[in-house]
């Protein structure tokens, strides 16, 4: 049926935001980009669902859960920095490094 | 029923204790950390009637904890562990009150880590299941780290870190060949369990891997205890630590190594701790531990530095009377240990008291403050005395028994041994004279105050205690003597030297 | 028990601890204190001594050989091993018991004049009595461990009296060079005492002593070895050679201390504890050879020092050193000869203390006089005195009487001990030649002694006085409660001799008759020795020779006109320098022995290989490594979140390529 195009565009998706974590410096669209490629999971599990079973839409509310989780913390963690540094360029962050 | 619950509740009450500890208002904590530890001495106090002389565990409580892996809760004591549980509920008070105003920052926390320290000790010494015996040994590990760490002096980090890598580069190798012993008996058996009988009785078909096990507990104990060449730990940590941590370090923290090996290495693997090999390192080990700490003890500045090195002499003396595995080598060794932890405490909590005084434990810094605080200087010189083994003292007792049993297994290392005594008498004498003897020379000497009730409070009892062990030690001894009987069997076979006809 | 006044025998010590801790309170509590302590003190060792007496007297009216022995409590059981505190009632011991408490009584006494205005009164009576405990222990104790805990303890008294005015390094040092020195005896003892428990499987005197002629081959090596380090032990505490140069510095304690520890008591035991082995000492010939050959070297060599020593005291040390040697030589003799030993142990107990007191008269003298003058000259340098006859008559009169004592002049007390041991010595010397040279420095000894001793007394009482012409008019005799001891002392030097007139003059030979149960045993095994009459009557005309020609050598060799105080007194020369230094002794063991042993504890063990080489290469070395390890590696971590991604990603697609291929 649809399987084959949903898949697809799950992995166009997901491509989407690792090329978006690797090349974009701004942490807030990285954080965007993490949540695409959860979603584009999520969209992967939910296509694969109707043929192997109900356990793929299952997942998909424990990386929704998590995914929700993610942004809470994540967004409250890239406000403490901005307050911190007043920027939320990637290329700041680098404080493990020393 | 006591009987049955006292070592349990010997470990919770301070873990429950010290939390609360952690709660009251600062300028509380003291006081109920006090009170909760005079309340765990009292606990353990008639255990020493309760416990029978006799062969095998006593006081036993069993219950499952992680099934799964055949982990479960079970302690007990004999009449190796019997002593060291006691020695420690009785410096515990002691340890709070000694650090009464020695201590004046972040009072909670330094309180609630002697408590929980202490459920770390009891746990180790009581113990019968390896799992629970590693878990405590790790417990006792943080709290001293911190207590180190946050309330020591100036080099304080270097050294609470040196303490902690040291200790735990041994401790993670005894996991592992406590992991081994536990995969060991679980193949042979089918029965997967960490309990202390089931492992021991599966130790003879270990094969040669038995070597590597003894490898790694042996080096674990090793640096507890410590033995030459590692006890570089030491001096730092007792310089380093506030007075409580110094008494708890010497008087507790190295039997523990010295326990490790009558309650582990030796039952576990007594093949190999009697090989010949095995036997002339860790004998000559001791006796460089005798002589040579006793001689570096000699030339240190420092007073805490030079108790620090005197309990190397102690420590060897120690693991000479074990692995000597006579019947009175064996129970000297265990009174050695209840000694030193009483007359070094002492003797920490006299140079912590001076300290507070004064702010400095170089040996330099004073002379002639006899004249100036006589009754210190009086219990300065009984406490050193009993570390010198003076007879009539605990100290003598002790070592009497390790030298004449040794001398039956190894007679030119007990002969070598013996010259200890004179070497001991050379450091502390000289210590002594330059500290309380020869004339007054500095100003700020001359405004010392003697010591207090609160101070008293803390050395009477050890005086007691020195003196009671050294006129009248066979209530110890007779508690001892079934299981140091048992032990030597277990790893000599056959009739058990130095015991009656 | 024998329901008769021997089982108060606990009550002596007892009595002496408790004066201890009365003291030694007060003494923490008020150090001001004076009629108490007194009382207290010198009380409690009247009461031993009482006991002492009825202790004696109602073992005589046992009239037993066989030795009574009290087991209080178990003290160290451990298998096989069982030691009690228990003490031994016999021939020996009660000898010793009314010696210790006898002249501790007087010097008790003494000392309460003596130390009267010191400050720490109380503590000195506390360390005083308590050192009389210990004494009690030792020569009580029924075993090896017992004694020892005299054996120490009396050391501890030495120590603490010894380093009494602590104020003073020079007092402090010697306070503990006697200890440690004593350590190096005290781990013979120990080796000794393990050695005998392996062998004999007991340290109670009367199991090993029974069991010793089976336990042990006579001459073999193990009873050889067990009899020379208990040897060891007695040249620590009796200070012999090579063990002695502590008991000089010892002087730098109290005079009264002096006088009871170093002289009278302490220094005694190491011939009390080979008197009591002598069993084993005759099972060893070589050690008993040893022994008397160490006591007649330590002898000599002691006297040779004394010739030329200045300070009143230490002419008096070395001289004790001296006597001491005697006794070993006795001693080692074995047999009937230790009766001779411990004759001469307590006569020497009478005219020694008597000897030490009277300087501490003079000493005392002197100190009042420079204190009027506000003088800080040596009251104890014998360049500083003279003349002081015609100033302290009774003090000059005693110690006259305690010098022709030592010196062996007859009838005096130390003609009879003295003249017992050379006859005990050259008898032996019939079947074994060593001994007659034994003999013959025991009497180039006595020679010495004649002289030394007329020395010291032409000195301090005769010629002109050189204390100074202020001070001169302060120089009084000693009040009575320090000249009544010496009093009883003289007495006691003049007819001590009566304990054991020998069967030569018609006499009853008492002592030895009495201490016969002791070393019965012992007898069987050395040679039979015998000396003809007429050889005795020549030894003894050769020992009041030897002594006249000391005397009187000492009188017309030396020039008291030509004496100058010590403050403007040239150094010696020559061969007197070497002695006036000691044979240079302490120097070298200082040099040979101190001095390496402290350097290769702080360069060698503590700063080269505890802190550079374990500490430093080893431990923080392994710190270092791991530390390298992760500089080596630190370029792998960016720091930049982006280049983890990436990585992360290459892994992923790496995983996913294998996984498929």
């Amino acid at each position: 049926m649809l399987l084959s195009p949903a898949l697809e565009i799950s992995a166009v998706l997901f491509t989407l935001g690792v090329a978006g974590v690797l090349l974009r410096r701004n942490t807030i669209v990285i954080f965007m980009c993490v949540e695409l490629m959860l979603n584009a999971v999520n969209l992967t599990f939910v296509a694969l669902a109707q043929p192997l079973g109900i356990g793929g839409q299952v997942f998909v509310f424990f990386v929704m859960a998590v995914a929700a989780a993610e942004a809470a913390v994540g967004l409250a963690i890239i406000l403490a920095v901005y307050r911190h540094k007043q920027s939320v360029s990637l290329q700041n962050m680098n404080l493990l490094k020393d | 029923m006591y009987a049955t619950w006292v070592l349990t509740a010997l470990l919770a009450w301070p873990l429950i204790t010290g939390a609360i500890v952690m709660l009251v208002p600062s300028r509380m904590a003291k006081h109920v950390a006090l009170v909760a530890s005079l309340i765990e001495f009292g606990i353990s106090v008639p255990v020493w009637w309760t416990f029978i002389p006799g062969t095998g565990m006593q006081l036993v409580a069993d219950h499952a904890w992680i099934s799964a892996w055949g982990i479960r809760y079970t302690v007990g004591v004999d009449g190796i562990s019997l002593f060291l549980v006691l020695l420690t509920t009785f410096l515990m008070p002691l340890s709070i009150l000694g650090s009464w105003s020695y201590i004046m920052k972040r009072e909670n926390g330094f309180y609630a880590l002697l408590l929980v320290l202490t459920t770390g000790m009891i746990g180790v010494f009581v113990a019968l299941d390896l799992f629970l015996f590693y878990v405590m040994w790790e417990v006792m590990l943080i709290p001293m780290y911190f207590i180190i760490g946050v309330w020591g002096g100036d080099n304080r980090l270097y050294a609470a870190i040196k303490f902690f890598i040291y200790t735990f580069f041994g401790s993670l190798l005894m996991l592992v060949a406590i992991l081994v012993l536990y995969l060991h008996a679980g193949r042979e058996t089918g029965v997967y369990s960490f309990g202390y009988m089931h492992l021991l009785s599966h130790v003879a078909t270990l094969g040669s891997i038995a070597w590597w096990l003894f490898g790694a507990f042996f080096l674990a104990f090793a640096i507890k205890v410590p033995l030459f060449p590692l006890h570089t730990w030491l001096p730092d940590a007792h310089v380093e630590a506030p007075t409580a941590g110094s008494v708890i370090l010497a008087g507790i923290l190295l039997k523990m190594g010295t326990y490790g090996f009558l309650r582990f290495a030796l039952p576990f693997f007594p093949a190999v701790a009697l090989h010949q090999t095995v036997q002339l390192i860790i004998v000559v080990l001791s006796l460089i531990g005798i002589i040579y700490g006793g001689l570096v003890a000699m030339v240190q500045p420092d007073f805490k530095k030079l108790i620090a090195y005197s309990s190397v002499a102690h420590l060897g003396f120690v693991m000479l009377g074990i692995w000597a595995l006579t019947l009175q080598s064996v129970q000297g060794a265990l009174l050695v240990m209840i000694n030193h932890g009483i007359s070094t405490g002492a003797l920490f909590f006299l140079v912590g008291m001076i300290y507070e005084r004064r702010h400095s434990q170089l040996i330099e810094a004073y002379g002639g403050i006899a004249r100036v605080v006589p009754l210190f200087a009086a219990i300065l010189t009984v406490v050193s005395l009993s570390s010198i083994a003076l007879p009539g003292t605990n100290g003598f007792v002790g070592e009497f028994l390790v030298l004449l049993g040794a001398f039956r297994t190894y007679p030119v290392a007990a002969t070598i041994a013996t010259t200890g005594v004179i070497v001991a008498a050379a450091y502390l004498l000289t210590a002594l004279q330059r500290v309380i003897f020869n004339p007054l020379t500095s100003h700020e000497n001359e405004k010392l105050t003697d010591l207090t009730p609160r101070e008293l409070a803390v050395l009477v009892p050890l005086l007691v205690c020195i003196l009671w062990v050294g006129v009248y030690p066979k209530p110890f001894l007779r508690r001892m003597e079934p299981s140091a009987r048992a032990l030597i069997q277990q790893v000599r076979p056959g009739l058990v030297q130095g015991d009656a006809p | 028990m024998t329901g008769t006044a021997v089982d108060l025998i606990w009550l002596a010590p007892a009595l002496a601890l408790l004066g201890f801790v009365l003291n030694g309170t007060l003494a923490l509590a008020r150090p001001a204190t004076k009629t108490a302590v007194s009382i207290i003190g010198v009380g409690v060792l009247l009461g031993a001594f009482a006991i002492g007496i009825a202790v004696f007297r109602s073992f005589v009216a046992l009239h037993t050989d066989a030795p009574v022995v009290f087991q209080y409590w178990s003290w160290i059981p451990v298998g096989s091993l069982q030691v009690n505190v228990g003490f031994q009632v016999d021939q020996l011991s009660t000898v010793m018991l009314l010696v210790v408490t006898g002249v501790g009584s007087l010097i008790h006494i003494f000392s309460v004049g003596y130390m009267q205005e010191d400050p720490g009164y109380a503590r000195y009576f506390a360390y005083l009595n308590l050192f009389v405990f210990f004494m009690l222990l030792l020569v009580l104790g029924s075993s090896f461990p017992v004694m020892f805990v005299g054996w120490e303890g009396v050391g501890l008294c030495s120590y603490l009296l010894i380093g009494f005015w602590f104020s003073d390094k020079v007092n402090a040092d010697a306070g503990r060079k006697a200890f440690i020195m004593n350590r190096i005896g005290d781990f013979g003892f120990m080796v000794a005492m393990f050695m005998i428990f392996w062998s004999t499987g007991s340290l109670d005197f009367g199991t090993v002593f029974s069991h010793a002629p089976t336990a042990f081959v006579a001459g073999g090596g193990a009873i050889t070895a067990i009899t020379l380090f208990l040897f060891l032990g007695c040249t620590g505490k009796s200070a012999q050679i090579p063990l002695y140069t502590w008991l000089p510095d010892a002087m730098a304690g109290p005079t009264p201390v002096s006088a009871l520890i170093h002289a009278a008591t302490m220094v005694t035991a190491g011939v009390y504890l080979v008197a009591r082995c002598n069993l084993l000492f005759a099972m060893a010939p070589v050690s008993g050879a040893v022994v008397a050959g160490v006591g007649a070297l330590t002898a000599l060599f002691a006297a040779t020092i004394a010739l030329k020593q200045w300070d009143i005291k230490r002419v008096l040390a070395y001289s004790t050193i001296s006597q001491l040697g005697y006794m070993f030589v006795a001693v080692g003799t074995g047999g009937a000869a230790i009766s001779a030993g411990i004759f001469h142990l307590a006569t020497h107990a009478f005219f020694k203390a008597l000897l030490f007191l009277g300087s501490g008269s003079v000493i005392f003298a002197m100190h009042r006089a420079y204190h009027a003058s506000h003088s800080h000259e040596d009251a104890q340098d014998m360049r500083n005195m003279g003349g002081l006859a015609r100033h302290m008559p009774w003090t000059t009169t005693l110690m006259w009487i305690a010098t022709l004592a030592i010196a062996g002049v007859p009838p005096l007390s130390g003609f009879f001990s003295k003249d017992e041991i050379l006859t005990a010595v050259f008898a032996r010397g019939t079947p074994q030649p060593a001994w007659l040279v034994f003999g013959g420095l025991g009497l180039v000894t006595a020679l010495l002694t004649a002289f030394y001793m007329t020395r010291l007394m032409l000195y301090t009482f005769h010629g002109p006085n050189r204390t100074g012409g202020e001070e001169r008019r302060h120089l009084f005799e000693a009040p009575w409660i320090m000249t009544a001891p010496l009093l009883v002392l003289g007495l006691l030097s003049l007819a001590g001799g009566l304990l054991n007139v020998p069967e030569l003059y018609h006499g009853n030979a008492w002592l030895q008759h009495w201490l016969e149960p002791i070393s019965r045993s012992s007898v069987a095994l050395l040679p039979e020795t015998h000396l003809a009459t007429g050889t005795e009557w020549m030894l003894v005309g050769i020992a009041v020779a030897v002594a006249a020609i000391g005397i009187v050598g000492a009188w017309r060799l030396l020039n008291l006109e030509t004496i100058v105080p010590a403050h403007s007194a040239p150094a010696e020369r020559g061969f007197a320098r070497v002695l006036r230094n000691k044979w240079y002794v302490d120097e070298i063991y200082d040099a040979l022995i101190v001095r390496p042993i402290v350097w290769l504890s702080r360069e060698v063990l503590w700063k080269w290989i505890d802190q550079q080489v374990i500490d430093g290469a080893l431990v923080n070395g392994a710190a270092r490594g791991t530390r390298a390890v992760g500089w080596a590696n630190r370029w792998l971590q960016t720091g930049q979140v982006g280049v983890y991604v990436a990585v992360f990603l290459v892994g992923v697609l790496l995983l996913l390529w294998r996984a498929m291929s």
